[in-house]
């Protein structure tokens, strides 16, 4: 049986030596949960599907860092390993494949030169290339006053989707449903598609965004933005076509364990990996 | 004495070897990864590879006759994903190329209406038990990710997942060995696996 994958996602600030991840902000203060490489190992333990380091302070200099935490992790981590932040070219990917990635996920790089799409395809396989898109809903009173952006109707009225940049701080006027399907013509392997509107709430992951997306689209699209407990991740299974569920917060905090959020699922007759 | 495992890994220039060498070393043994075909010399070769089965057999090409030359002395060899495909004779997915057939039969696009590329966690079915592989290996998910695979009629099948359809998840032949599941990348299944292979 094809199993739903569960993956807890990393945000490293690498600003320190060996990088640290970014738990969250409580209070303005930023906290955080200790060495990537040491969390990474617990999570895979504990039975993640997979692991997603995103590199938030995405910058040159702290490339190499990166580099060392997945040399690093990949040495006793023995499930798939996605690395994103900051990936611009062939060259920044292949230094994160050889260090013991698996696949990069390519977001602001991909919108400005939605070649590289192709060339991470050709050069080392469309199931390394992982299309993040950063989707912001626009409300609009019917669905034929959007121009040619595709509306979706959700629970807060009619939207359609902005693609969002550099982290969420700048606004492209990209369709995100149509990058979606454009990304996936180009060769990519899977679609790690983040709500904004979700992201960070804990109110659980935008339903009517994520079935669109992996209705249309023929590729694996992966959750994420807003999961705060399990009963989220039967949601977005139940509902929706996505084919993983990506959660930070809600691992890290230890609200929840990965082997206790898969045995809720699985008592939910949901495919997952026991183990 | 030095009792460690060789093992060969080709560096044929596709795609990442530190995984399947971090798994094997995991283990206790020792890749040596070859980028030259006069140096293949081993008791013991991995073939690893993701990407197009075209680019593969040509960049395999300059290794192809020391491979059959090896694959004659009975010693073990295990081809792991593109790695086992370019084991067979042709791929649907690059008309012309031709594999190292060292087993027989082609390599079809998965006939199934689920999304594809097959990317995630499966099932394995193990179809022949007394392939060695998986001595010890009851019921097991593995890591998949590929468009592509052995069309199941074939020979040599050892185990299967389902994908919508039945898809080859291993074969075996003699000392010929392949998986098209990632075991460096299947938690500890894939490594028991590995382990199995490398006490062959």
């Amino acid at each position: 049986m094809f199993c739903h994958r569960i993956i807890p996602c990393l945000d490293c600030d690498l600003a320190v030596p060996q990088g640290r991840v970014v738990k969250g902000i409580e209070f303005k203060r930023i906290r955080y949960a200790g060495a990537p490489w040491r969390l990474a190992k617990r999570y895979y333990e504990e039975g993640a599907d997979e692991i997603v380091f995103l590199d938030i302070t995405a910058s040159h200099e702290r490339r190499e860092t990166m580099t060392k935490v997945i040399e690093r992790t990949s040495e006793n981590v023995f499930v798939p390993l996605t690395v994103g932040g900051g990936i611009r070219t062939i060259g920044d990917a292949r230094k994160v494949f050889n260090a013991g990635a698996d696949k990069v996920a390519i977001n602001t790089a991909a919108i400005k030169n939605p070649n590289l799409i192709s060339e991470l395809a050709k050069y080392f396989g469309s199931q390394a290339c992982v299309v993040a898109i950063d989707a912001k809903s626009r409300s609009v009173s019917s669905p034929k006053k959007a121009g040619d952006k595709i509306v979706i109707k959700t629970p807060r009225g009619f939207c359609w989707y902005e693609c969002s940049i550099y982290g969420g701080r700048k606004f492209t006027g990209v369709d995100a449903i149509r990058w979606a399907l454009e990304a996936e013509r180009r060769g990519a392997g899977e679609i790690m598609l983040t709500s904004m509107d979700k992201d960070g709430t804990t109110e659980g992951y935008d339903i009517s965004l994520t079935r669109t997306v992996s209705e249309k689209l023929s590729i694996p699209v992966i959750a994420s933005g807003g999961c705060g407990n399990p009963k989220h991740m039967l949601e977005v299974f139940k509902r929706t076509q996505a084919s993983a569920a990506l959660a930070a917060s809600i691992f890290h905090y230890e609200t929840y364990g990965i082997k206790e959020v898969k045995e809720y699922l699985a008592k939910r007759r949901i495919a997952i990996r026991p183990e | 004495m030095d009792d460690t495992i060789k093992v060969l890994v080709i560096d044929y220039g596709m795609g990442n070897l530190r995984s399947i060498c971090n798994a094997l070393r995991y283990l206790g043994a020792e890749p040596i990864l070859v980028n030259i075909p006069s140096k293949l010399k081993a008791k013991k070769i991995v073939i690893p590879g993701v990407g197009a089965f075209g680019d593969g057999t040509n960049n395999l090409g300059p290794f192809i006759p020391k491979i059959k030359e090896f694959l004659s002395t009975d010693l073990p060899l295990m081809g792991i994903c593109l790695g086992m495909q370019m084991l067979f004779e042709s791929s649907e997915e690059s008309p012309g190329a031709k594999g190292l057939a060292a087993m027989n039969g082609k390599i079809v696009k998965i006939p199934t209406k689920l999304k594809l590329p097959h990317i995630g966690w499966n099932y394995l079915e193990i179809k022949k038990r007394t392939c060695p592989l998986f001595n010890g290996v009851n019921d097991g998910y593995v890591y998949f990710a590929h468009s592509y695979h052995v069309s199941p009629k074939e020979d040599g099948v050892a185990a299967t997942t389902d994908y919508g359809c039945k898809v080859t998840a291993s074969v075996w032949k003699n000392n010929i060995f392949g998986t098209q599941f990632h075991p460096e990348k299947s938690g500890p299944v894939g490594l028991r696996i590995l382990k199995n292979f490398l006490e062959l």
